[in-house]
């Protein structure tokens, strides 16, 4: 692993200038590395953070990526990780001219780095820095507690996909100041509604006299305070009143685990404190994949495109360009969804096609034709590439145009009993349901949160909010065993399973074969029905409750 | 960087710390010209998580998860098909002409690694050594090796043995009074004291062994199933490519309602199909190949069978009959039966009809049996192979 040589760094630098003038912003310092696949397969564990702490998951990883690479070699081109100053690998098989083109991929996830909001909390981490001093922190532990430290640390893990990502970032963007309700709005809201529980035809006649005072500018509050003379007491008490903040597992167990809290114990709070800004650091990334890639490729195109040194690789660029962008006859290619979709957007916003106007109109011809020259694209996909995730991304502008126009279907499988294959067929050629094809792909970790009124008597419980997926069974014993011991008491997890037996009769039976004709029709497929079930870990012992 | 070796002791520990272990053996194979492929040994853990399950339980049975597409065509339009019983390209139906060691599942490019994780799991899982590793059956083989000891003259002095012999000598001759201060100049060397080693050809006796793999591929196999057989039998394969000093051949066989040789371990580990289950098939297959090659003559013969216990012949006439005739030359039977979760405690036809036979305390020296349910660890799995050659 070494930097660029100073030939090659000029190179960056001349794209810099071109991308710049382009629009893209980025932070002038950036450092390249040239890498080998080797030294690829041994960063992508550590998510591509040379510095992050050591972990034997970690090196299990490389063990079976170096099998893996022995069996099927791969050639990653790049990776860029989001710290300052930004790094980038660049594999040390790639052609000059590639590496021009490459250049631009990178400065783009750079911008996108450095001016999505949803990175805002990165904005201000050297990471790599940041994680040399962890490591340094996680390697004095280890020599220290030994094996405990590991456990440590895989207990930590084992809860860092439910940090609370978005709740940091709305206290970076609002500066989480939670509204305090006006005068007004407590009388109306609160003190009617919840603490006198007036009648109605009282409320309505309060609101009437109300809009009365406000029209004759007659202060309307010196009736209230004659008729209840606790009001400005209690509004006070109101507006000094402070809301618990909201904290994720990890942050309440750091808090208020009782076992963290002993003496001996305290050196496990920086382990999972490192785990979790860690985890969180990244959270961004999995939740911007098609955006980041997308957004790439769309400027490796357009700005290399226009780069004279294409000259004499136009179709070298055009065959490896096309095995990173093509949208595959079946299957999810986010970079070629992404960098699409970018481009949809561009040309809708030129022609105007973000209005009221045409979304009235029915006319297919029409709507085809529809262009106010308005010419605001380019503008259009930074706001966009500033503002949005990936779910508000596909959620917001996967339209039936955009179907239409890449001739997009879902494609479904499905057993052909008569000639034992499978068949893959158009599914469905609507907007709606592509869509929710791909956002079902997208990166959701489950919502799950400590439910304090119910945590009580050395019990830690923890409630998951359903949204009809059931968390997969085989993870809940181990991941509650840890919880169990960075807790250092029972927890509870109240979740939801279905009713019935999942793979009942039905597809046993079925499965005998298939084949065989004469097999009664499958059932007609019923709504699942949910139930609520509680799982207990006591002593790493793991117990079913129905509620 | 970590060896597998450490990653296994640190594993051991967590057991002795009361958690479970983590780390599982993971194979991966490595296609190669002609159905050479490799398996590659590497180690695999997964870090848990509460997660929402990948599986849709609202999916359509019979419905594969959907996916993006592109191209041309209406809503229900077919744009492709894909074999579910995947056609083995040329090798399908030839079978004579080969014999075993070339061609085949014998032209088996043996990994180092498969060998390294035999002595992992015999040393660290203490799998128990072939007590007799069948000598009987030999391969002779001549091999040349300067192991021959010759005194005066010959290719390579012995140092070593020639220094002894002197001390020898001038202790006889009552030159070394003392032990304790030895002078070497006042030493007697004699002609004869000079030791040699020289070439020679020694025959080297090798144990051999062929492995039948049987797998049932019926539709019940989705899933856990077949990768828990398969596990098992990557370890089996490792143990005895161990065991046997590498002088293994393998055949694999799969089964839903007919039996089929595959070439190769890949096809024996990916193929899929949807049918139903006929398990004699499978012996009866074994059976035929031995007596056409006249295998049982040359070689310890090991048939390891994976199944989730599905059978048609429920009571296992034509199973029973088959295996019957393969006690006759195998050296072990392991049946492994894999319970789906779904279908409880409850006995499976295999199972229950092998049991009901009398066969495992009739001929408990040669077949064993071994029913696990589907979501076990890997510690459960190397105890099954224990028992299956215990």
């Amino acid at each position: 692993m070494e930097l660029v040589s100073q030939h090659v760094k000029g190179i960056m630098e001349e794209c810099k200038v071109r991308a710049r003038d382009a629009g893209l912003r980025f932070d002038d310092e950036t450092l390249e590395y040239i890498v080998t696949n080797r030294d690829l397969i041994e960063l992508s564990p550590k998510m591509m953070i040379p510095t992050l702490y050591d972990y034997w998951v970690h090196d299990v990883r490389v063990l079976s990526g170096k099998g893996m690479y022995e069996a099927y070699p791969s050639n990653p081109f790049e990776t860029v990780i989001n710290t300052r100053p930004a790094i980038s690998y660049y594999n040390d098989n790639n052609p000059d001219w590639l590496n021009v083109m490459i250049f631009y991929h990178v400065l783009a996830h750079i911008d996108f780095f450095q001016n999505n909001l949803f990175y805002k909390n990165t904005w201000d981490i050297d990471l790599a820095g940041q994680a040399l001093a962890d490591k340094r922190i996680i390697a004095q532990l280890r020599s220290e507690k030994t094996r405990w430290l590991d456990y440590v640390i895989e207990f930590a893990r084992g809860m860092d996909n439910l940090v609370g990502f978005h709740k940091n970032l709305n206290r970076t963007l609002l500066h989480d100041t939670p509204k305090k309700p006006t005068r007004t709005d407590f009388y109306f809201d609160l003190f009617l509604q919840k603490i006198r529980s007036v009648p109605q035809h009282e409320y309505v006649k309060e609101i009437d006299r109300y809009n009365q005072c406000k029209k004759e500018s007659t202060d309307f509050f010196d009736q209230v305070t004659g008729r209840y003379p606790e009001f400005e007491e209690l509004f006070q008490k109101q507006i000094a009143h402070k809301e618990p903040p909201r904290m994720d597992i990890m942050e309440y167990i750091l808090r208020y685990s009782p076992f963290l809290k002993k003496d001996e114990n305290e050196w496990m709070k920086s382990v999972i404190h490192i785990v979790r800004s860690t985890s969180l650091y990244f959270q961004p990334q999995m939740r911007t994949k098609t955006m980041n890639e997308g957004w790439a490729s769309f400027w490796h195109e357009n700005l290399f495109m226009a780069d004279n040194r294409i000259s004499g690789h136009e179709a070298d660029y055009a065959k490896i360009n096309a095995s990173v962008t093509a949208m595959p006859k079946v299957g999810l290619n986010p970079y070629a969804l992404g960098m699409r979709l970018f481009e949809h957007i561009h040309e809708m916003e030129d022609k105007g096609k973000y209005s009221f106007d045409y979304f009235l109109l029915k006319d297919a011809v029409l709507k085809k034709k529809y262009d106010t020259h308005k010419n605001t694209g380019r503008s259009f996909i930074f706001t966009v590439r500033e503002d949005m995730n990936d779910f508000t991304f596909i959620n917001s502008f996967l339209d039936q145009e955009f179907v239409d126009r890449h001739k997009l279907f879902v494609a479904g499988r499905r057993i052909n009993s008569q000639n034992m294959t499978w068949q893959y067929y158009i599914k469905s050629k609507k907007a709606e349901d592509y869509k929710q094809m791909v956002i079902n792909t997208l990166y959701h970790p489950p919502d799950i949160r400590v439910d304090a009124d119910k945590t009580k008597d050395g019990i830690l419980y923890l409630n998951h909010w359903f949204e009809n997926k059931p968390l997969k069974f085989d993870f809940i014993e181990n991941t509650m065993i840890g919880i169990e011991f960075l807790w250092g008491g029972p927890v509870h997890l109240e979740t939801s399973e279905p009713k019935s037996t999942a793979q009942k009769d039905p597809r046993y039976t079925n499965f005998w074969d298939p084949s065989a004709p004469g097999t009664a029709p499958a059932p007609e497929a019923l709504p699942i029905e949910w139930k609520r079930v509680r799982y207990v870990i006591k002593d790493r012992k793991l117990q079913k409750q129905e509620l | 960087m970590i060896t597998l070796d450490e990653l296994l002791e640190r594993d051991k520990k967590r057991e002795q710390d009361g958690f479970k272990r983590k780390i599982r053996i993971g194979q991966i194979v490595k296609p190669g010209a002609g159905g050479r492929e490799k398996i590659i040994v590497v180690p695999t853990t997964v870090e848990e998580k509460f997660v929402h399950d990948d599986i849709v339980p609202e999916q359509e049975q019979g419905e594969g998860e959907p996916t993006g597409g592109t191209g041309e065509g209406q809503e229900g339009d077919i744009i492709g098909e894909q074999p579910i019983r995947p056609e083995d390209g040329q090798g399908e139906g030839e079978g004579d002409g080969e014999g075993p060691g070339e061609g085949k599942g014998g032209a088996h490019e043996i990994e180092a690694n498969a060998y390294e994780l035999g002595k992992v799991l015999s040393q660290d899982f203490e799998l128990p050594n072939l007590k007799d590793k069948g000598k009987k059956k030999v391969l002779a083989r001549y091999v040349y090796d300067l192991t021959d000891k010759n005194q005066g003259v010959g290719q390579v002095l012995d140092k070593k043995a020639t220094l002894k012999k002197i001390v020898e000598t001038n202790i006889s001759l009552g030159r070394i009074p003392d032990v304790s201060t030895i002078d070497t100049t006042g030493f007697i060397i004699s002609p004869q004291d000079l030791i040699y080693r020289i070439l020679s050809r020694e025959k080297e006796y090798e144990s051999q062994a062929l492995v039948f793999f049987l797998r049932d591929y019926s539709g019940s196999m989705g899933g856990k199933v077949t990768q828990t057989v398969v596990s098992q039998h990557v370890m089996l394969y490792s143990w005895l490519v161990y065991q046997y000093e590498k002088q293994v051949e393998t055949r694999f066989v799969l089964h839903d309602t007919e039996a089929r040789e595959v070439s190769d371990f890949q096809k024996y580990y990916s193929y899929k199909v949807a049918g139903g289950t006929k398990v004699y098939t499978a012996f009866k297959l074994v059976n035929d190949i031995v007596e056409k090659e006249n295998l049982a003559r040359d070689y310890n013969i090991y048939v390891f069978h994976g199944t989730d216990g599905d059978d048609w012949d429920k009571d296992g006439k034509q199973t029973l009959a088959e295996i019957e005739k393969m006690l006759t030359y195998a050296a072990r039977i392991g049946i492994t039966i894999v319970e789906h979760s779904y279908v409880g405690s409850k006995q499976t036809e295999v199972e229950k009809y092998i049991q009901s036979s009398g066969l495992l305390t009739r001929r408990e020296h040669l077949i064993k049996l071994d029913v696990m349910a589907e979501n076990v660890d890997d510690s459960r799995i190397i105890q099954g192979i224990k028992t299956l050659i215990s």
